[in-house]
């Protein structure tokens, strides 16, 4: 069984090696009211984070956040990246998630199937 | 929404939306008793008792986005197709207590569906805030700490890409022991 003295040594590992993060580049942000759920919102939440995990992607920060408005085009999900548009996906199914971190976040590509707004500030 | 899990994610992001720094969620499903009950406790801005009074009515909420808020409602009907019901007490300033009773053996009950899907996004969701999980099952329990983890932590987030694989092992271990399966 797992417990959380493994938990302690795997951080103190992570620490050692100097894995451990030092603020992120990109900010993934995942809609969380109701309405998002109801669509699937943790499932998208949730392949993101594996996909992250996967690819040990280390300097994405990940978030939830309430319902924004869109509701019919729940889940949503924003992409922030310092001097770039704020990107806003809609109806993320678990592969579209995968694919916004295998596309946006790695390869700088953005999966323009499912923008549903973009801004700029 | 047919997964118990899903109300419950949205449960507790009620009172993360109300402001709480400390949220309790506990669950019990007993055969003896034919019961499953869920029960959400914060410290959050709470409610006066005319709000208690109106928020099963989709039409209360206090959301700016949108003019019907769905969660509470939603969880009020199913409760009550299951020979269950919704209790709410609150007190403004002081945080709220929302119960969830179902009968375990109704046909129309929902499935309690993935818990550790439901946990694992609610840590990412509550960084700042102590988040304490206890699950009983048949007299058998499963309890989680979210300061534990952090403390054992020490400033790494939860979405670290390790922590997150550990953390996935570490809930299906644990539900799988309460559930009465082998463990690896
Ligand atoms: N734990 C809580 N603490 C304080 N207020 C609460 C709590 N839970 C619900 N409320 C109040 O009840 C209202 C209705 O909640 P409900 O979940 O039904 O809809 P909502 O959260 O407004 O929108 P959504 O449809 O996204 O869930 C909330 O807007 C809030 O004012
Ligand atoms: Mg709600």
């Amino acid at each position: 069984m797992k417990s959380l003295e493994d938990l302690k040594k795997l951080r103190e590992k992570l620490q050692a090696g100097n894995a451990v993060r030092q603020g992120g580049s990109t900010q993934i942000i995942v809609g969380m009211g109701t309405c998002g759920i109801a669509a699937g919102a943790r499932e998208a939440l949730n392949a993101i984070m594996d996909e992250i995990a996967k690819r040990k992607l280390r300097d994405v920060v990940v978030r939830q956040t309430g319902c924004i408005g869109m509701c019919e085009k729940e889940p949503l999900v924003d992409v922030v990246r310092e001097g770039e548009a704020r990107i806003t996906y809609g109806h993320v199914t678990p592969e579209v998630a995968r694919k916004i971190v295998a596309e946006h976040v790695v390869n700088d590509r953005i999966v323009d199937e499912n923008v549903v707004a973009k801004l700029t500030d | 929404m047919h997964e118990l899990a899903l109300h419950i994610l949205d449960m507790v992001q009620n009172c993360l939306d109300a402001g709480a720094s400390e949220v309790v969620l506990e669950i019990v499903e007993d055969q003896a008793d034919d019961v499953l009950l869920i029960r959400v406790s914060d410290n959050g801005r709470g409610m006066t008792a005319e709000q208690v009074a109106q928020v099963r009515s989709p039409f209360y909420t206090s959301r700016t986005t949108r003019r019907v808020g769905l969660g509470v409602p939603l969880i009020d009907m199913t409760t009550a197709q299951c020979g269950g019901h919704l209790k709410i007490e609150s007190r403004p300033g002081k945080g709220t207590v929302m119960e969830a009773c179902y009968r375990l053996s109704h046909i129309d009950r929902p499935p309690l569906g993935d818990m550790a899907g439901t946990l694992k996004t609610l840590l990412i969701g509550s960084q700042d805030v102590d988040f304490t999980y206890r699950h009983t099952v048949d007299g058998r329990q499963f309890a989680l700490s979210s300061r534990e983890l952090q403390e054992a932590l020490a400033g790494v987030p939860f979405y670290d890409p390790e922590v997150w694989e550990w953390l996935s092992g570490y809930l299906r271990e644990n539900f799988c022991r309460l559930y009465g399966g082998a463990t690896e």
